[in-house]
């Protein structure tokens, strides 16, 4: 049959038709063409409409071109994978965007003195100020969270992985899940509940920190406990078979072995809550002068300074927004860079 | 050092799954024992009852005596961090410490003991390297990852690392099944340069490897699919390729089944 088929075209049956990428660049600036006069003859405007309406129609014409002339398979193909690119840019899009526009409007009031000044004594309209006891309050709260949730939740992932056989462990492994979906506010509500109304402490760095570690706590279970279950079993058995202990087996092989993932997981739990508004706001209160002291008084934090700033109804205030929100999201990237390097130093050598 | 090793009416559990039925025999010292026999037949789990690996596995348990030199590992109080120091194995897969250098995986049984001694540290690593057959080759890369070697080297790491701690008895799990054919001739020759030294189990699916390196050879079979393995018969190499006594193991190995 396919010999019959190649000998009457004159071709090889392997070989399709196939459109070459100038006939594409055609279709695209068609595309184009066909929208700029539909622009013109009808009342659409905008140019994020105008993007759309060439992106829709060039897909639309480049599969029907393919259909015809390179057959259903491959018109499939290029459709789909038009799909996936498009989905793919508009991920990013909103990324970018965010990204840009925070860039835009804080670097405008950024500058040095911004950085080392309070806002003690600075009305909302005035043009100085500064957001220094806000990143201490939030380099404080998210230390001292790390400090309490990181050993906490490895110690769990390792009973979960290395220790648990049973209902123990699902038990606990079922919490933890459940305590993935806790909404922020929750976290903090509980503090509140607990530390400042039932135990009659005052707002501090501190109760605002407990809220994040119970934040923090279930990412840092899960990544973990991903991260210790795909270390080999076979590292786990060449080292008992040495004689070494089940302990020693686990803080020496298994743990250095799943360090690059277990920090990565870290990192990420320590950027999620570095972000975090709602438990803030009712366990460590904000505080507009410098609080060095995280475990006594109300303190400032970033995510707290840009809340309140935002909502002031004056463009000062809106600007230092801004500025403060780009100097949280340069913490995070720095936290994230400093976590990868660290990450590869400790990783497995090949 | 090289001590025999005795089984007397061994039954090996997994949970209810009873894997391993009345086990009995003798693993001579400074000589090589093979096990042998289709996949699924029990050799491996024999073989890891005699430093209580399978104890790894949730569930298992052994009933019957495994003696080391006349002594039972499974009486109450043993410890089996104890009975592994003794015991050493070598697995199917080579598995070098991934974040260990060259060094740091032969004297890690060594140094996650507490040996802190730089000195005794250098000397126990050449001389097992050495061991190995692999000093030559790596001598210049100590420092170097042990996961930088090929799958041979690194086999010959692992056993480099299993006699550096000086068991009594060295374990080896189908050792070559994920080597090309001349690691697997570097490993039979360093097999039979050890047994001067260790008391040798091993198990392997290679026949002609039984017949190579081993001076005694067990075969273990499966009588149904849904009954425990059992060892057929233990004699030496020759005897069991020239004229076993039992026809099971002769069509084994003439090829009629497995």
């Amino acid at each position: 049959m396919t010999l019959v088929g190649a000998a009457s075209t004159g071709s090889s049956a392997l070989i399709r038709a196939r459109l070459s990428s100038w006939s594409l660049a055609a279709i695209a600036a068609g595309a184009v063409a066909v929208t700029a006069v539909l622009f013109a003859a009808t009342p659409m405007q905008g140019r994020v409409a105008f993007v759309l309406v060439a992106a829709v129609l060039y897909v639309v014409a480049q599969t029907t071109v393919s259909a015809l002339v390179e057959g259903r398979r491959r018109a499939k193909d290029r459709l789909v994978t038009s799909i996936v690119v498009a989905c793919s840019c508009a991920a990013v899009l909103p990324l970018v965007a965010v990204l840009g526009f925070t860039i835009a409007k804080g670097t405008a009031v950024l500058s040095g003195s911004f950085l080392t000044h309070t806002m003690r004594g600075v009305a909302e309209q005035d043009a100085n100020g500064g957001i220094y006891q806000a990143i201490i309050g939030t380099l404080e709260q998210v230390g001292l969270a790390t400090l309490m949730a990181v050993p906490f939740g490895l110690l769990v992932a390792i009973y979960l992985v290395e220790y648990s056989s049973g209902r123990l462990g699902r038990f606990v492994s079922f919490f933890v899940d459940v305590m993935t979906g806790l909404p922020s506010i929750v976290a903090g509500l509980f503090i509140f509940a607990l530390w400042i109304l039932a135990l009659g402490q005052s707002f501090s760095g501190f109760a605002g920190s407990m809220a994040l570690t119970v934040l923090m706590l279930p990412t840092v279970v899960r990544s973990a406990e991903e991260m210790l279950k795909i270390v080999p079993d076979g590292l786990r058995e060449g080292s008992y078979a040495l004689g070494i202990q089940k302990w020693v087996t686990v803080v020496r092989i298994v743990l250095p072995s799943a360090l690059a993932g277990i920090v990565t997981g870290v990192m990420l739990a320590i950027a999620r809550v570095t972000g975090e508004t709602a438990p803030l706001l009712v366990t460590v209160f904000g505080n507009p002068a410098l609080n060095f002291n995280p475990f006594s008084g109300a303190q400032a934090s970033l995510p707290l300074f840009v809340f309140s700033e935002a909502g002031l109804p004056n463009e000062t205030a809106v600007n230092r927004a801004w500025a403060a929100a780009l100097v949280l999201i340069l913490i995070v990237l720095a936290l994230n860079v400093v976590a990868r390097v660290l990450a590869r130093l400790a990783s497995v050598r090949s | 050092m090289a001590k025999n090793v005795q089984m007397k009416d061994v039954d090996i559990y997994y949970g209810k799954f009873h894997a391993v039925q009345g086990v009995n025999l003798s693993v001579p010292p400074h000589a090589v024992t093979a096990f042998i026999g289709p996949s699924g037949c029990g050799k491996s789990t024999v073989l890891r009852t005699i430093n209580r690996m399978h104890e790894v596995i949730p569930g298992a348990r052994v009933e019957g005596r495994v003696e080391l030199d006349g002594e039972d590992i499974y009486r109450p109080g043993v410890d089996p961090v104890e009975v592994r120091r003794a015991v050493g194995m070598v697995f199917q897969r080579p598995n070098p410490f991934p974040t260990m250098s060259i060094r740091d995986n032969v004297v890690a049984g060594l140094k996650l003991q507490r040996v802190r001694n730089k000195a005794q540290l250098n000397e126990v690593t050449e001389r097992s390297l050495r061991g190995a057959n692999l000093w030559n080759e790596v001598k210049d890369r100590l420092g170097k990852p042990g996961g930088s070697l090929s799958g041979g080297q690194q086999q010959r790491l692992c056993i480099a690392r299993a006699i550096a701690v000086q068991p009594d008895v060295l374990l080896m799990d189908e050792p070559c099944s994920a080597l090309d054919p001349i690691s697997t001739l570097a490993i039979e020759d360093l097999i039979g340069k050890l047994k001067q030294d260790y008391t040798i189990v091993i198990v392997t699916h290679n026949m002609q490897q039984a017949a190579r390196v081993s001076d005694r050879t067990g075969f273990f079979n499966l009588p149904a699919a849904d009954k425990p393995g059992r060892l057929v018969e233990l004699d030496d190499t020759e005897k069991i390729f020239s004229n076993p006594a039992e026809k099971a193991t002769e069509d084994y190995i003439s090829g009629r089944f497995g």
